[in-house]
């Protein structure tokens, strides 16, 4: 076994690292090594601890002792101290910030685990392509306890008092959901699962498919018990082949061992699940456009109601519901309503799983309960901004969201807080932006997303997300007017009200929300021709700072249109009206002498 | 497969599995790997990863079963690996490359010895919660 007695674990995270990290394990190394301790203590560098506010970080094992915003010179202490004398270093140590108490032994330290995993309970655990994994996890119990123990009316009750609302972006009651299906007579009956995960950004539900696919399958035959539905459909994106792979081996896997299929655990219950493909169109992923789309017709949306509890696929009630839904509810039923209603918010129940994309240090997909906030998710399980940058916003709720800024980072988030700051929980992408990014151009770039997505059913959808995406392509050039602000909310706020579905309903949201958050920007786009990202391309301006050119001619030699004039040893120039704003006359001077105006 | 026909059968098939699974990698002394193989993690270079240790385990003695995961969540530190030795916590390192791949066999797993880019839990589970 390790000859080594101690190990010293030093956080490498990129937000550590830019906080000196590296020097700490260098010294702390060469404090080793100089005390002779070298074959009994081990300095090892680690990935991100998740909090990064009071890094870096230093763990001692097996004591379990965290030092935090530890500097370079401290290193000397914890080797005298805690390592040779075996006495903590009190004032590394870390403080309730309300309490102002020693926070000692990092097993208690609930400040380090932000993050809870229900729906992401087996991603990372189990081979995803075995059953027998699943079951060895308590799989398939819960729907066992279901068909055993409870009647449909008591499930749904157990779903209702949990406090579960819909993860796909609604946030509706699932348990009122399943109430209604469950209330409409028919004589076949669907239970339907929203695999279309179309917003940019998002990786969630593929992560559950890939990693848990059993737990989505036992969710449906619990829901399909519920309201008395014997077919279950998933509807995917077919471009998600290593989802659908393992659904496909865990529908099978199913069916051998009996939990699919007839008369499933002897109770006469039977219920089956069948795969549909969708081809990958945003709008598909609206509830009454994927049944559509699953009948074989255009995936356009209808209008609601009839709702498809009460008129869905071919016709029959339909209950449709998102995976991370799904994938929390045998959770629920084996631990009981109370145990979940007690995680999360007043009105928002449970976790949530986010993916974190953007200029943040930590992309990853993590879980949280309900009411955690930006500030938490952003700086310390996600590490901060990349390469020590300013945040600036963060759109939730993909293109149909909106952006949250610096005074939103410390509001808990839940279905509710999220709408009323103009945003809203969507399914759970969360794109961070930094001080370069231009917030004209972002509410430009998700309209390019809405323009492409829309299927043109309905004109203010059609028509009007396209003079959206005009009127800020010609702000972005420079070519925009005062005028065209009022314009952009305008236009907004009448597609708002007036699209057939919640694609339209939604699109301009981005617009709104960028307007509301950063007029500044868009004045000095309109007014002052200038973008002060200095994002968009045509109102920047590539200048030679006179003092600090030293005439080496080396701007001139990389730019690609010959821009750039002067003599050697002299100051040069930049010709703005052929310069193609590339940026590599910026890059290639060593004097600093070229920045953007 | 044998079908499971009632509530009590699951119960017992999963105490079988849960012992059965442990027992049979405890009792051999076996070394756990298990590869994050989710779309993120292939794309990465799972793949080669696994297949890596695989080989390598096979070859150089140690006995280990080694199988695939889906996302364990760090997509930023992909590929990631978990390792569990006989009796010990797991260890879930991230970037891990052929050469990483070659340490944790050498040093952790043949010696215990911590190599660098362990990923810290930084979550707790439904089992921790109370
Ligand atoms: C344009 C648009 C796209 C949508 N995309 C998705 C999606 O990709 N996945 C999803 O689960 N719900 C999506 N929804 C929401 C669904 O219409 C529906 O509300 C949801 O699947 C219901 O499940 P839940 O109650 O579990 O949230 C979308 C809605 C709209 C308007």
């Amino acid at each position: 076994m390790s000859k080594y007695t101690m190990h010293l674990m030093v956080c490498g995270g990129t937000s550590c690292n830019s906080a000196e990290s590296d020097v700490i394990v260098c010294n702390l190394r060469d404090e080793i090594d100089a005390k002779g301790l070298s074959d009994k203590v081990q300095v090892i560098t680690t990935g991100c601890f998740g909090f990064c506010g009071k890094g870096p970080i230093v763990k001692v094992m097996p004591d379990n002792i965290i030092y935090v915003q530890v500097k370079p010179e401290d290193t000397q202490t914890i080797i005298e101290e805690h390592v040779i004398k075996g006495r903590k270093v009190e004032r590394l140590l870390y403080r309730d910030p309300k309490t102002n108490e020693i926070v000692g032994d990092s097993k208690h330290m609930s400040v380090f685990k932000k993050q809870l995993r229900i729906v992401l309970r087996n991603c990372g655990v189990i081979n995803p392509e075995n059953i027998d994994e699943y079951i060895a996890r308590d799989g398939y119990q819960a729907l066992g306890k279901v068909l055993t123990e409870m009647t449909p009316g008591q499930v749904i009750n157990v779903v209702k008092d949990s406090g579960q609302r819909g993860r796909g972006g609604a946030g509706f009651p699932t348990g009122l959901k399943w109430d209604i299906a469950s209330k409409n007579k028919a004589d076949q009956k669907y239970v339907v699962c929203n695999a279309d995960e179309g917003d940019p950004g998002a990786f969630m539900d593929r992560s559950v498919l890939e990693g848990d696919p059993h737990s989505v399958l036992e969710a449906m035959a619990i829901c399909g018990y519920s309201i008395g539905a014997s077919e279950g459909l998933i509807y995917v994106r077919a471009e998600y082949p290593m989802a659908i792979r393992r659904l496909k081996i865990a529908i099978n896997q199913a069916h051998e061992y009996g939990l699919l299929g007839k008369d499933i655990f002897g109770k006469g219950f039977n219920f089956d699940i069948t795969l549909r493909y969708g081809a990958g169109a945003f709008v598909c992923g609206e509830e009454t456009a994927l049944i559509h789309s699953m009948e074989g017709l255009r995936g356009e949306p209808t209008i609601k109601p009839p709702f498809p509890a009460q008129s869905g696929y071919l016709g029959k009630p339909t209950n449709v519901n998102n995976v991370e839904t799904f994938a929390a509810i045998p959770v629920i039923i084996l631990q009981g309503a109370e145990w979940f209603s007690k995680i999360g918010t007043e009105k928002s129940k449970g976790t949530k799983v986010f993916a974190l994309a953007g200029k943040i240090n930590n992309v990853g997909l993590i879980e949280v309960p309900m009411g955690t906030t930006l500030r938490e998710i952003i700086f310390q399980i996600g590490g901060g901004i990349r390469n020590g940058k300013k945040f600036k916003a963060v759109q939730t709720g993909g293109p149909s969201g909106g952006c949250l800024t610096e005074k939103h980072l410390d509001m808990p988030i839940d279905f509710d807080n999220l709408i009323a700051a103009g945003s809203m929980m969507g399914s759970g992408g969360m794109i961070v932006m930094d001080e370069d990014n231009c917030m004209v151009s972002v509410a430009k770039f998700f309209l390019d997303f809405m323009v492409d997505e829309s299927c043109g059913k309905c004109a203010p959808c059609r028509i009007g997300n396209k003079r959206l995406h005009e009127l800020l392509s010609r702000i972005c050039d420079g070519k925009g007017i005062p005028e065209d602000l009022d314009r952009l909310r305008n236009m907004s706020l009448v597609i708002k009200d007036t699209a057939l579905c919640g694609l339209g309903q939604s699109s301009p949201n981005p617009v709104l929300s960028t307007l509301d958050n950063f007029m500044n920007e868009y004045e000095a786009h309109v007014k002052d021709k200038k973008c002060p990202a200095g994002e968009c391309k045509n109102l920047m301006e590539y200048v030679v700072n006179e003092e600090n050119c030293v005439g080496c001619t080396a701007c001139a030699r990389v730019c690609p249109v010959n821009a750039i004039s002067g003599q050697r040893k002299e100051v040069h120039h930049i010709d703005p009206t052929i310069c193609i704003k590339c940026g590599a006359c910026k890059e290639k001077c060593k004097f600093d002498a070229i920045f953007i105006r | 497969m044998s079908q499971i026909k009632s509530l009590p059968d699951l119960k017992k098939k999963r105490e079988e599995l849960k012992t059965g699974l442990i027992n049979a990698i405890e009792s051999k002394n076996q070394v756990q790997v298990k590869v994050a193989m989710a779309t993120c993690g292939i794309a990465s270079g799972a793949k080669p990863i696994m297949e890596f240790f695989m080989e390598q385990l096979e070859k150089r003695n140690i006995p280990a079963v080694v199988t695939q995961t889906g996302c364990m969540g760090y997509c930023y530190a992909e590929p990631t690996v978990e390792v569990k030795l006989p009796g010990q916590d797991p260890v879930v390192y991230g970037f891990v490359d052929l050469k990483r791949a070659d340490q944790i066999i050498e040093k952790y797993i043949k010696t215990g010895e911590l190599v660098d880019g362990i990923i810290p839990v930084n979550y707790e589970t439904i089992d921790s919660k109370e």
